[in-house]
């Protein structure tokens, strides 16, 4: 854990000096939403569909992130400085898995707030916890199926497009979970809890797929 | 000899899909002296290297580094080794001090130790500046600093004097040239100089041992025929 | 690395005859034996085809995941190969199962392709997913590389199969009244015969095309080994990029 933390001290720094991935998430975010307006033709939305637009603008926003999680041990040789250091090599991707859960979280700060002003009619005061328990949920999917398709896709050719391609697919349960958890909320008159089904289905999700993770991530990084 | 040998090989293989990188290869390596790797590029000498630093697995033979057999006991013997690769495993967006931060913490070193080997190469007023505005001899530089950092007992050295100037690779000298009294191996796509440094020359063409011995006895004509 | 060789071919001769006879026997059923279906008229009965393909893809999707983890914990490439024909099999049925439950969409509720039958989409998705498997492959070129991948997602891909039908099941707030819910059995007896045969068929089918593609990838393997120890290695050419283990 001691090496996780070191990690990810290191990305975040990193992230802080070329400060890239993050604002071209919130940008992409942002921009999106007002592609939606336009598309929808409309000023306000609410309820399932406004679930809908807020989880897919940002999975697709994760998707950025993604992409980028692994780039710079690839190019510039992080993965053997690591490999080559006398220590727990699991550490590597749990400390990218925080990190990307991090990016998420600071997005969905910003998002959040800007879909409630740009988006969505009806007020999002009262119902802000309930939302940020159903998207913290979905952001420990998206993590964590995000690093292993990260990690995945960087060692192939089509970096860029592998990771997306894989990674939906295995995401969609997450996503499901997510708009249905998030639906009743953006509701007109909402009561402020999310369904406890889908809670339930997030949070088993995150489970079992962490602790799958958990267990292949060591051959990801075996020696070759 | 009292101590085992640094490094212990015996018919170590090593594939690449269908194509042979290593066949067959012998040596042993007494602790505190040189092994300089020679061949063309191409030979298997970085593959070897990385067998070494147990980055990668050998397909057959055993290897036995500092008395620990890979890839069984690569865990205990990784934090004993020192690499120096073709690329600089630095962040470039990082400055030299924060990468050596960095290495320093995963390799458990002290933060004094950063300092005392950015001293020794005379990089102390330039570690803050990213690495990427930096110039190649200096990047290199901080690559030995890296590869030292941890005071490794065996030294892999893949052209260690790549883009150092003379008064640069002065400067190294100490840190990574036979005065730092361990055990090291190095290839160098300069064979007289390789061979200056040597107490054992391993050559190796297409993968296959062509000469293992002692320096003096490698002729011009056997080196004509490992680089030819 | 060297591997001891195997065959597959063992059996091969007796499983055909078997899997022929057992799918002339659906076939025979299917259409003298089983009750026209009231409304749905005679195309009701791709059904017979359609469900068995899909009970046998999944089934070999899953398959290939506990082969992918032999492969991881044995390192052994002959699991490998075992996981990715396994795989590449069940994506084949898979499709076959996908256009077989769209024709019988269309029969029975007049649309190629319908939103409201859970299983269905949740068959699509799996597809999609396991789709993209041969793609990964191909794009990672270093064999060994490709093969431990290729295992792991194959894993994560297997147990994700289950997950993906209870969520979407949960998520759809129709409930059919569908003929699917096999496990119920609301079939009668005279179209129970005639699905279980056609199950039987259809897996002895998947069963002895898997065996026909290892026994010649197999015998392709110890070839060029051969060929490699007798002429050497250059004698031999590289096969360049491919999906296929070697």
């Amino acid at each position: 854990m001691r090496t996780a933390l070191i990690v990810l001290r290191k990305d975040l720094l990193l992230e802080l000096r070329g400060f890239e991935t993050l604002p071209a998430m919130v940008l992409f975010s942002i921009v999106t939403f007002v592609i939606f307006h336009f598309g929808l033709n409309r000023s306000t939305i609410d309820g399932q569909l406004a679930a809908a637009v807020l989880t897919v603008t940002l999975l697709f926003a994760a998707m950025l992130g993604i992409n980028r999680l692994f780039v710079a041990e690839r190019e510039q040789g992080g993965f053997d400085a690591f490999l080559l250091a006398p220590v727990d090599r699991t550490a590597l991707l749990v400390a990218k898995a925080i990190a990307l859960f991090i990016f998420l979280v600071v997005l969905e700060v910003i998002a959040v707030p800007a879909f409630a002003v740009l988006l969505l009619g009806p007020p999002i005061g009262r119902v802000l916890p309930g939302l940020a328990l159903v998207l913290l949920l979905g952001n420990v999917g998206m993590s964590v199926i995000g690093t292993l398709v990260s990690a995945i896709a960087v060692h192939t050719r089509a970096r860029d497009l592998i990771g997306p391609v894989i990674g939906l697919p295995l995401l969609i349960p997450a996503l499901i979970g997510t708009a249905r958890g998030v639906g009743p909320l953006l509701a007109p008159h909402a009561s402020g809890s999310p369904p406890a089904k889908w809670l339930a289905i997030l949070a088993l999700y995150d489970l079992v797929f962490a602790l799958l993770s958990y267990a292949v991530f060591d051959f990801l990084l075996e020696d070759q | 000899m009292d101590q085992p040998p640094a490094i212990e090989l015996r018919g170590l293989a090593r594939q690449f899909g269908e194509r042979t990188a290593l066949r067959n290869v012998s040596a042993r390596v007494p602790a505190g002296a040189t092994l300089a790797v020679l061949g063309h590029n191409g030979a298997g000498k970085s593959t070897l290297l990385r067998i070494l630093a147990t980055l990668l697995r050998p397909h057959e033979g055993e290897v036995v580094v500092l008395g620990e057999p890979l890839p069984r006991r690569a865990f205990a013997v990784r934090g004993q080794l020192g690499l120096l690769a073709h690329e600089p495993l630095l962040y470039r967006d990082l400055s030299g001090r924060e990468n050596l931060q960095y290495h320093a913490r995963l390799h458990g070193a002290t933060p004094e130790r950063v300092e005392e080997v950015l001293a020794a190469v005379g990089m102390e007023r330039r570690a803050d500046e990213p690495v990427r505005q930096l110039s190649r001899g200096m990047v290199q530089r901080l690559a030995v600093c890296r590869a030292v950092l941890h005071e490794p007992k065996l030294l892999l050295l893949d052209e260690p004097r790549a883009n150092l100037d003379p008064a640069a690779s002065e400067l190294v000298e100490p840190l990574i040239g036979r005065a730092a009294g361990v055990t090291r191996v190095l290839t160098s796509h300069d064979p007289q100089a390789a061979l200056a440094e040597a107490d054992i020359v391993l050559g190796l063409r297409n993968g296959r041992p062509a000469y293992v011995g002692a320096p003096g006895q490698l002729d011009a004509g056997k080196l004509a025929e490992l680089y030819g | 690395m060297p591997v001891p060789p195997s065959t597959y071919g063992r059996g091969l001769r007796g499983l055909s005859l078997a899997t022929i006879a057992t799918i002339s026997l659906a076939l025979v059923l299917v259409f003298f034996y089983a009750p026209l279906d009231a409304d749905q008229g005679f195309i009701q009965k791709i059904f017979y085809i359609h469900v068995p393909l899909a009970i046998v893809s999944l089934c070999g999707f899953i398959f290939g995941g506990l082969l992918a983890i032999g492969h991881l914990r044995t390192g052994d490439r002959r699991w490998d190969m075992r996981s990715y024909v396994a795989i590449h099999m069940a994506l084949i049925f898979g499709v076959g199962a996908l256009i077989t439950g769209s024709i019988w969409a269309k029969a029975s509720w007049g649309h190629w392709w319908v939103w409201n039958e859970p299983t269905l989409v949740s068959f699509l998705i799996v597809v999609l997913l396991f789709a993209t498997y041969q793609p990964l492959r191909f794009a990672i070129e270093d064999p060994m590389l490709q093969a431990r991948y290729a295992s792991v997602f194959a894993v994560v891909a297997g147990a994700f199969v289950p997950l993906n039908f209870i969520a979407v099941r949960l998520a759809q707030q129709y409930v059919h009244p569908r003929v699917l819910t096999l496990a119920g059995g609301n079939l009668p007896g005279s179209m129970r015969l005639t699905f279980l045969i056609s199950l039987v068929g259809i897996t002895l089918l998947y069963v002895t095309l898997w065996k026909y593609e290892m026994s010649a990838k197999n015998a392709r393997m110890q070839v060029r080994r051969l060929r490699r120890t007798l002429l050497g290695d250059d004698a031999v050419p590289g096969y360049g990029r491919s999906a296929a283990p070697s």
